[in-house]
């Protein structure tokens, strides 16, 4: 299909009235804009983001819990366990953040990506948006994106100072960590639902059926 | 995917008898409408960002060539393949070609408004693979051999238990031999079947609500995770988009999610919003190893810059049909092909043609509500009005509507002919009706009174009472 690509660009050349590509000059502006792009209008967004981020979270059914040090997280998170009746497997991903969690020895803890029965996932976060109480996963060998979707149970471990107000400041924090465009970003705003039966709102449809925030103080 | 929009009217009638139809159309109105003018209501900025969004889209429509070979650097940079397709049918043949290639029996399928232009389903299943729809709307009417209804919600026109009875007869083969009559439960259904498919796929397909050209990304979003898991498990990737989703920056494109999930669904922010980048990294531990897009033109480059430019703008939402009153009314299959509504009336005239969906632009009341909650400010009944005008340019009217508009268009010329004889013509209506109020008959309307009454006149014209008023209203 060689041919395709020089009948469509010719096809919108001709309604754009032009005979060829842009003059170089307003290539060289456009090429600016994309080299340096400029955030649009970012809506208001209360100063505490802390507190933002986790109304907006709850609004949509996830499930936030505060703890002072990464040492607790076991504890939320065998307690999250127990109470949905999750049995002892957990994966959990490979990410230096989460190394060092005191876990319970009545679980077996494995740390890869993820399989079809698995029932739990543990993974840290690049970020979490305040504007929508969205977390941002940055896929890579510490963050198999798998984990984020195969599981019924996906439990997130987020710093609060990593909570950015708005999803254009997940982008300047990428630039301004030289990390490029991974495989995947994902925003994940709650547990995974349909409303396609009846326009009733179902949750855990593909994705897991409960998402919980680990948001850890220090 | 073949049009039957030529028989329009025919479907009209059976969807206006389909009691099961109308019933599920109610659920519009108490789920995207409600939910929409809520969404908008809790933000102060939508009508700027709305703006804004349409600045954005006009912008990259100016310099769709330069974005689109902008955008297929980057997609190649990051290691993915992009492939151009002027027709449906090459881009099916392309497609089918990547399947091949990949040795992929078994294909799942986020829901793809493109890959439905394409009827990519069939010419897959021609080359014997095995497609399967994986967001729960596009898998029900997958199973019913039905096409979509609505372009978010594809199922809409479905009831549960025509759902309850559709999953009966298909799943029996999986051992799920119970009826399910309960919402939790069909879900769960769905879920543990295409669960099983989901892992066993070649080769994933998924649309693209956003192309970016500044990293070479495809954007999509979804609330139930089909679309991840379609993308991440299987050993190829490939996104087909039109060649009008294509937007500059990662910053353009978070200013246009904030419209989109709103306009859609009420929602802020949909539960997956997903940026997928080329193929899986050498260190990854999960995600295909190849990412191809597919760019279809299918007459969008010559819409540009006519009096059609502006459906380029369409991000496909789904608030136009959500709140159009003949939509509500007839539901999706009657307009006979992949878009419907108030944007499909526009897109299938200059997609399929003009002779043969030629009632589509004609089932519109001209009222406007679909430009009104458009998120990109699309002119919409303009539009529907200038595919009227072409088609009375090109004698594809009826010579009965032709003679009743040069009749019109003589009186309204003389204004107080024009005045004189509907005095008349309301005065003389009002006093037949005088009884009951309405006509179960009417002469040159039988049209329109073999489906409903005619209201009888008030008495006085329009233009009279105005006259009235005004005369009652100065001092």
């Amino acid at each position: 299909m060689n041919g395709s690509k020089a009948h469509v660009l010719a096809s919108i050349r001709a309604s754009l009235n032009r005979s060829g590509p842009l003059p170089a000059s307003v290539a060289r502006s456009l090429q600016a804009r994309l080299a340096r792009p400029r955030a649009n209008l970012k809506p208001v967004v209360g100063a505490d983001l802390t507190a933002h981020f986790t109304a907006q979270l709850e609004a949509v059914s996830g499930k936030v819990t505060r703890v002072a040090s990464i040492d607790a997280v076991a504890e939320v998170v065998a307690t999250h366990m127990r109470s949905y009746d999750l049995g002892a497997r957990l994966v959990v991903a490979p990410d230096p953040a989460l190394e060092g969690i005191p876990w319970s020895n009545r679980l077996s803890v494995e740390r890869r990506a993820a399989a079809g029965d698995d029932r739990v996932s543990v993974t840290g976060a690049y970020a979490g948006v305040a504007e929508t109480g969205s977390l941002v996963l940055l896929s890579s060998p510490e963050s198999p994106t798998t984990l984020n979707f195969l599981p019924d149970d996906h439990l997130v471990v987020l710093r609060e100072v990593q909570i950015v107000p708005h999803i254009e400041d997940v982008w300047v924090r990428m630039r301004s960590d030289k990390r490029r465009m991974p495989r995947t970003v994902n925003f994940i705003t709650g547990p995974s639902k349909t409303a396609d039966v009846e326009q009733t709102i179902q949750e855990g449809a593909h994705g897991p059926r409960r998402l919980h925030v680990i948001l850890v103080s220090e | 995917m073949k049009s039957t929009a030529a028989k329009f009217k025919k479907s009209v009638r059976v969807s206006l008898g389909d009691p099961d139809l109308q019933r599920a159309m109610g659920f519009i109105k108490s789920g995207f409408v409600k939910n929409r003018r809520a969404a908008v209501e809790r933000l102060p900025e939508f009508d700027e960002l709305r703006r804004l969004a349409r600045g954005i889209k006009e912008h990259t429509l100016q310099n769709l060539d330069f974005y689109l070979e902008a955008y297929e650097e980057r997609v190649q940079a990051s290691g993915g393949h992009v492939h151009w397709a002027s027709t449906p049918e090459q881009a099916c043949e392309i497609v089918v070609d990547i399947c091949r290639r990949a040795g992929a029996k078994r294909v799942t399928k986020g829901k793809s408004m493109v890959g439905e232009e394409m009827g990519i389903n069939d010419a897959l299943e021609q080359a014997g693979l095995e497609p399967i729809e994986t967001d729960l709307g596009e898998y029900i009417i997958q199973l019913a051999e039905e096409p979509p209804s609505h372009i978010i919600a594809p199922a809409v026109h479905k009831t549960k238990h025509q759902i309850t009875e559709l999953f009966h007869t298909h799943h029996a083969r999986y051992g799920y031999t119970e009826r399910q009559t309960e919402v939790p439960a069909l879900v769960d259904e769905a879920r543990q079947v295409l669960r099983e498919k989901f892992l066993s796929a070649d080769v994933g397909i998924t649309g693209a609500n956003f192309l970016i050209a500044e990293t070479g990304s495809s954007v999509i979003v979804t609330n139930e995770g089909n679309g991840d898991l379609t993308n991440t498990l299987p050993r190829v990737h490939i996104v087909t988009a039109g060649i009008e989703k294509i937007v500059p920056t990662r910053e353009d494109a978070s200013t246009l999610l904030r419209v989109l999930a709103r306009s859609a669904t009420g929602q802020e922010m949909s539960v997956y919003t997903t940026f997928s980048t080329g193929p899986r990294r050498s260190d990854d531990l999960d995600g295909p190893s190849e990412y191809h897009v597919v760019l279809l033109d299918n007459g969008r480059s010559q819409m540009l810059g006519n009096a059609f430019h502006e459906m380029l703008r369409c991000i496909r939402c789904g608030a136009c049909m959500n709140h159009c009153p003949v939509y509500q009314g007839i539901g999706g299959h009657a307009y006979g092909w992949v878009y419907v509504g108030p944007m499909g009336s526009v897109l299938t005239p200059l997609m399929v043609g003009l002779d043969e969906a030629g009632d589509l632009p004609n089932a519109c009341t001209l009222n406007g509500r679909c430009r009104e909650v458009c998120p990109m400010e699309i002119g919409l009944p303009d539009m529907l009005r200038e595919l009227r005008r072409r088609q009375y340019q090109d004698r594809q009217t009826s010579r009965t509507s032709r003679t009743a508009l040069a009749a019109w268009s003589f009186l309204a010329r003389r204004p107080r002919l024009y005045r004189r004889l509907m005095g008349a013509a309301v005065a003389s209506l009002a006093w037949l009706g005088r009884r009951r109020g309405r006509f179960r008959h009417m002469l040159l309307a039988g049209g329109w009174t073999s489906v409903r009454d005619l209201p009888a006149p008030q008495g006085a014209s329009f233009q009279n009472q105005w006259r009235k008023r005004r005369g009652d209203a100065q001092p």
